[in-house]
């Protein structure tokens, strides 16, 4: 067998596998979030946090819970890293420094992810369990719940409220990342991901050299990195480490675990509009763009442009020989497609033009299919700026699920699109219009010269804007500069967008629905599949292309 | 919005972040911890190697097969090269970062692929990739099949072995793919070693 047919075979089975999956996943999750009935557990939980789960919030109430337990979010987090040194199972490691546990804080609380650490040298199992791990769950859970507030501000008619978050957020945890990640976390210890607390253990080699092995609860910490789209990895170098990512077939159920929420909630939507037609066209824009961007990036890894990877004979640098390249740009594909954010490869050492793809997937906003709830609400805001559109041209007023897309939700769709390519491209452009800042940024985080290192700092802001948190890891982000602006981009990436979503869920919701008329664009057809694709497409291109080709279009194509 | 609703939101979410942190942070490992003691403790502990009875490693983690220098010991496959630490440092896993047009990687491979043609004997166009490259962990406890198989004749002549004998030891602990098709063919290079070291001629 040829790695081409054994690549080929790898990316069936995973179609295969979501086809069958996303059925029932989507259904199950479009009942966690419409079901009346409270389990006993989450009963006893609202009665503990004084909650009254059967209050709704309009959008402005529900956006307040989303901030605040946020902001808790940040300050648990910042305060465990601060007290690390006296916190059980800390290796001996010291307080976590000021802006770097700001940085890690906002990082996942935000479903980001991006470390400026290295967590083997930097974080004890406390910090890692006690903040991380909690805010792998929180912040998967709190995307879904704005995806959802969206979705009943569609399916909804003159209602005045979204739902509550704080059943919303606890109903995703209960019921599907914390049973999720109990079963994933299983398989990926039966697989060979360790789960201890043992530590650093010194052995004699076979050589007689010495050599240590690290311990650490690192399968429960996987397994919900992946189902949550965190992508925060226990190691430095995260899904490549033998420990969190041993074999072929963990490769493959950490792309699937990445996937199975993000490409169910489409029909969680349909399900909830009353109409999974409308769910379907929406998982096929974001299955075709997978698909191509997956088929480049692969195509130009096996291509295997560059001196050095000329020179080599083959693009591994960076890729581990049991995933090889095929293994290796499915998992950077699903990542970055995802809000994940976890490499098994190093995405720094890829070819200009292959390293490009990881870029654009995060650049078109994460739609393909996007983060956990992030995803969808921003593959929906999309689709109204594409029937807005279509309405222009035409000349009728646009409507989308039998809501009418007036100047104010116009609006807010727009101001949603223009934020992070706002954030990514200011951040960028500081990094190097500041005289002070640019120096600091070439001598200091730079790790390639030239064009590359160019790419590096537009990698790492697009990461942090998007809240992907994937890196071209040779940048050191571990900078006052780097951490303070990659940390405002990222929470002004994560909560600005939730902002517009749930100010346009909310308007959304108040409108009665108009019945289709023959006028109406139908959105459920190939022929909307097609605009939404070409909307996504023309909107990113049109923004990133100049900053593409002073980056990796320079470097690939020279 | 007054000022005591907004104090009584903060309340609740502190409380929510509380039971969270109790029962997803500690409970929940605790609890996948258990499991994986109970169910798979070799797993869950690393997947140790021994020989004798004494650890000498883990069959996931790579390591280095060189002196106290860093030169690469000719009686033992050679694993990948290895940005980790000084090489295999399994404290500090680490990929090299560099891009494709670096000048630092671009000598590095030149000065791997004709020290690896050299050692071997062989023309430096059949030294795979694997060879030259360091890998994404720094830890990758593989080699390709090719790069096992080139070194054959070197482990055989250095170690006074028949060439069959290495030859046919390097085939029988080529892992094939998972399942039949998933991912790439590989040698574990530890495991390969252990095997070699129990070889007689």
């Amino acid at each position: 067998m040829t790695s081409t047919v054994s690549g080929l075979l790898t990316i069936l089975t995973l179609v295969v596998i979501l086809a069958v999956l996303h059925r029932p996943v989507g259904d199950y999750m479009a009942w966690i979030y419409t079901t009346k009935n409270n389990w006993k557990i989450e009963r006893g939980f609202y009665r503990l946090i004084g909650v009254d789960s059967a209050s709704e919030q309009t959008w402005r109430a529900y956006l307040r819970g989303v901030l605040i337990f946020s902001v808790v979010g940040v300050f648990f987090v910042y305060v465990i890293q601060r007290i690390q040194e006296i916190l059980p199972y800390s290796l001996g490691f010291p307080a976590v420094p000021q802006g770097l546990a700001f940085n890690t804080a906002v990082s996942f609380v935000t479903n980001t992810n991006w470390q400026s650490y290295s967590p083997d040298v930097t974080l004890g199992y406390a910090v890692q369990l006690g903040g991380l791990v909690v805010q792998n769950f929180v912040s998967a859970a709190v995307g879904i719940a704005v995806a959802v507030a969206l979705i009943r501000g569609l399916a909804r008619i003159k209602s005045g409220t979204l739902g509550n978050f704080w059943v919303d957020l606890t109903r995703g945890i209960t019921r599907l990342l914390l049973p999720g990640a109990i079963f994933a976390a299983v398989v990926l210890i039966i697989a060979g991901v360790i789960q201890n607390f043992n530590g650093f253990e010194n052995i004699t080699t076979l050589t007689g050299g010495s050599a240590a092995i690290p311990g650490g609860p690192v399968a429960s910490q996987e397994a919900i990195k992946e189902l949550g789209t965190n992508g925060g990895g226990f190691y430095n170098v995260n899904s490549a480490h033998p420990f969190e990512n041993p074999t072929a077939w963990t490769n493959l159920f950490e792309i699937v675990l990445m996937l199975i929420i993000p490409f169910s909630l489409p029909r969680t939507f349909g399900k909830m509009v009353g109409d999974v037609r409308q769910g379907y066209a929406i998982a096929a824009v974001m299955g075709a763009i997978y698909a191509a961007s997956l088929a480049a990036m692969t195509w130009f890894e096996l291509n295997g442009a560059g001196t050095a990877t000329r020179l080599a004979g083959g693009a591994m640098e960076g890729k581990e020989d049991r995933f090889g390249i095929w293994g290796s740009t499915l998992f950077a594909t699903t990542s970055t497609s995802t809000s994940t954010g976890a490499v098994n490869s190093a995405h720094d050492s890829f070819t200009s033009l292959g390293g490009m793809m990881a870029l654009l997937n995060m650049m078109l906003g994460e739609i393909s299919p996007g983060g956990t709830g992030s995803g969808l609400y921003g593959m929906l805001v999309l689709a109204i700026i594409t029937v807005f559109i279509a309405g222009l041209l035409v000349g009728r007023t646009p409507e989308y699920l039998g809501k009418k897309i007036g100047p104010r939700e116009i609006k807010l769709a727009s101001i949603y699109i223009l934020i992070t390519p706002a954030l990514v491209l200011t951040g960028t452009a500081l990094s190097f219009a500041i005289p002070a800042i640019r120096d600091n940024v070439e001598k200091v985080s730079i790790w390639n010269p030239g064009l590359h290192g160019f790419t590096e700092v537009l990698y790492a802001f697009t990461s942090a804007a998007n809240n992907n948190g994937s890196a071209f890891a040779g940048i050191t982000a571990n900078t006052p500069w780097m951490n303070t602006a990659l940390g405002i981009a990222m929470l002004l990436g994560r909560f600005l967008p939730m902002v517009f979503v749930l100010a346009l869920a909310g308007s959304l919701a108040a409108q009665d629905k108009v019945p289709a008329t023959a006028g109406t664009l139908p959105t459920h057809r190939p022929q909307f599949v097609g605009l939404l694709i070409g909307v996504s497409v023309i909107v990113t291109a049109l923004t990133y292309f100049p900053v593409l080709a002073l980056g990796p279009l320079a470097e690939g194509l020279k | 919005m007054n000022t005591r609703t907004l104090a009584r939101q903060y309340w609740v979410a502190i409380r929510a972040m509380i039971v969270f942190t109790i029962v997803l942070g500690v409970a929940y490992t605790a609890v996948i911890t258990g499991v994986g003691q109970l169910v798979a403790p070799a797993q869950s502990n690393g997947s140790v190697v021994k020989v004798d009875g004494d650890v000498v490693g883990s069959a996931l983690i790579g390591q280095s097969f060189t002196d106290k220098k860093g030169n690469a010991l000719p009686e033992w496959f050679q694993s990948r090269p290895s940005a980790a630490g000084d090489g295999y440092d399994a404290t500090a896993s680490s990929f090299s970062n560099y891009g494709p047009e670096n000048d630092d990687l671009i000598a590095a491979v030149k000065e791997r692929k004709a020290a690896i043609a050299t050692e071997n004997d062989v023309p430096a166009s059949s030294v795979p990739a694997d060879a030259v490259t360091a890998s994404g962990s720094g830890l990758d406890p593989h080699i390709s099949p090719a790069y096992a198989l080139l070194q054959v004749d070197r482990i055989a002549a250095v170690r006074d072995l028949p060439v069959t004998k290495v030859r046919a030891l390097v085939e029988s602990m080529i892992q094939n793919r998972d399942a039949g098709y998933l991912g790439e063919k590989t040698v574990n290079v530890l495991r390969l070693n252990v095997a070699l070291a129990g070889l007689k001629g």
